[in-house]
């Protein structure tokens, strides 16, 4: 039987979560890099035992480590992230130019095809590629160097560049997003960018549908749709059916539009889930209930999902990259939760159980399909 | 010869137990040492001086001599008890919680 290997980053180390096809059972490795950040663990679609994660402190700054085995043995490769040429400034939260220093990195996206070639989307934000298995690291400074870069913000959390979205048809087209610019598309491999947020409105920007300055959560796409994208952005919920070039608002009947994590079923393009959460000061489920809530309509009609989470007293954060789906013939859908609960639903989303209960705050979850 | 006292992550990143002992080439001083030590332990390199500025890293700190050390410029002599490997070269995260 075919099995699952969830990786999960968090606030004070690394687990390596593995089980059957059931689903049930759990043997949990870890915490790896323990009492460091790990902002994101992936493993590579070309060969499931090459793994990468990003392991950062306040203290010691940033490293990459790379595991050929699954995550059994780890070594670091390398953690020299130089931006390309003179960084200049970006907007600071008031507004005035601030230099770009580069602090962490927030996301690892393997190549589809070849295990030597990682992405890393790191804060102050850019995009920066690997070839070599993450021993030295470029940056695709056509990206930064778009022309709108100097009036990028960050977010609360920072200037991070949290998403990055290989098409699996074109492999010259590239999806970023970046809290707080917003989204933006390469045709040509990373080298030239435009960016693509035209219908998203956002009232906290002086000019609510600018080209840039939108605080897009997370996107999201499946992989037999590739010119379809869902986002969950700062506030409201997005769909684009033409690669980005336009997007129109999906959040429908949601109980809040307010969230971070978006992802889609892995064998129903048009499933999709979101975690709604209060607002934007109130980092936790409306209510006290943890709710995943799925559309089957590719948004605007939402269901919640409650059966075997918790539906009072809950005060968590599901944070953007704390969630994923498996590709079993029965989608797993999994999430962690800032208070150490990782989660699974083997069903789609119809029920639910924790995997662990007590971890560091999961700051990501990523999940492999394997053999 | 130096004894450089590395912080628990560090140890565990590099692979040591206990205190480092490195031989410095030259006058020693932060730079010289610290050379040493990432090329000894290529894996630290970054986690205590910016890669690109070469500066040290705002949260890490180096005492020796019940002294501290983390304002000297990079190319000051050590103390000579340091240099002599009479005592050791602390590198210290510094309090900040988390």
């Amino acid at each position: 039987m075919s099995g699952v290997r969830v990786l999960v980053g968090t606030h004070k180390g690394a687990f390596v979560l593995e089980a059957d096809g059931n689903r049930k059972r759990w043997k949990v490795s870890g915490p790896h890099f323990a009492g460091w950040e790990i902002y994101h663990i992936k493993g590579s679609p070309a060969d499931p035992n090459r793994l990468y994660a990003s392991q950062c402190s306040g203290w010691f700054g940033q490293l990459i480590q790379r595991s050929n085995d699954g995550g059994k043995t780890w070594e670091p490769v390398g953690n020299q992230f130089a931006y390309d040429g003179v960084p200049g400034t970006h907007q600071w939260y008031d507004g005035t130019p601030h230099p770009w220093e580069f602090k962490r990195v927030w996301h690892l996206e393997p190549s589809l095809t070849d295990p030597d070639t990682v992405y890393a989307g790191v804060e102050d934000a850019a995009l920066f590629r690997s070839t070599d298995g993450g021993r030295t690291w470029r940056e695709l400074a056509g990206l930064r160097g778009h022309g709108s870069g100097s009036r990028w913000q960050p977010g609360a959390g920072g200037m991070g560049l949290h998403t990055i979205i290989l098409d699996p048809s074109d492999p010259g087209r590239i999806y970023v997003a970046i809290s707080a610019a917003g989204a933006f598309r390469s045709d040509d491999a990373g080298q030239t960018w435009r960016a693509i947020n035209r219908g998203l409105k956002s009232q906290y920007i002086p000019n609510p549908d600018a080209e840039v300055g939108h605080c897009v959560h997370r996107m999201a796409m499946h992989p037999s749709r590739p010119g379809v994208l869902f986002m969950q952005k700062h506030w409201d919920v997005m769909r684009s059916d033409d690669a980005g070039d336009s997007w129109h608002e999906v959040s429908g009947n949601l109980p809040t539009d307010f969230g971070f994590p978006i992802d889609v079923h892995a064998h129903q393009p048009d499933t999709i889930y979101v975690v709604p959460i209060k607002s934007d000061s109130e980092h936790y489920p409306p209510q006290g209930k943890l709710r995943v809530y799925r559309s089957r309509t590719g948004g605007n009609e939402w269901e919640a999902l409650t059966k075997g989470l918790p539906q009072r007293h809950c005060y968590v954060n599901v944070l953007r990259d704390a969630m994923a789906v498996d590709s079993l013939d029965s989608c797993g859908v999994y999430f962690g939760t800032t208070g150490g609960q990782v989660y699974v639903s083997a069903d789609a989303g119809d029920s639910w159980s924790p995997m662990v209960r007590h971890l560091p705050a999961v700051l990501s979850v990523e999940v492999q399909t394997l053999p | 010869m130096i004894r450089v006292v590395l912080p628990g992550h560090l140890r565990t990143l590099a692979h040591v137990a206990g205190e480092v002992e490195l031989d410095v080439q030259g006058r020693a001083t932060q730079r010289s040492l610290l050379d040493a030590l990432e090329a000894r332990y290529p894996m630290l390199r970054g986690t205590l001086r910016d890669h690109v500025t070469g500066k040290r890293r705002p949260f890490v700190r180096f005492f020796a001599c019940e002294q501290d050390l983390s304002q000297e410029l990079p190319d000051a002599p050590l103390p000579e008890a340091v240099a002599t490997g009479a005592e050791p070269f602390l590198v210290v995260g510094a309090i900040a919680g988390g």
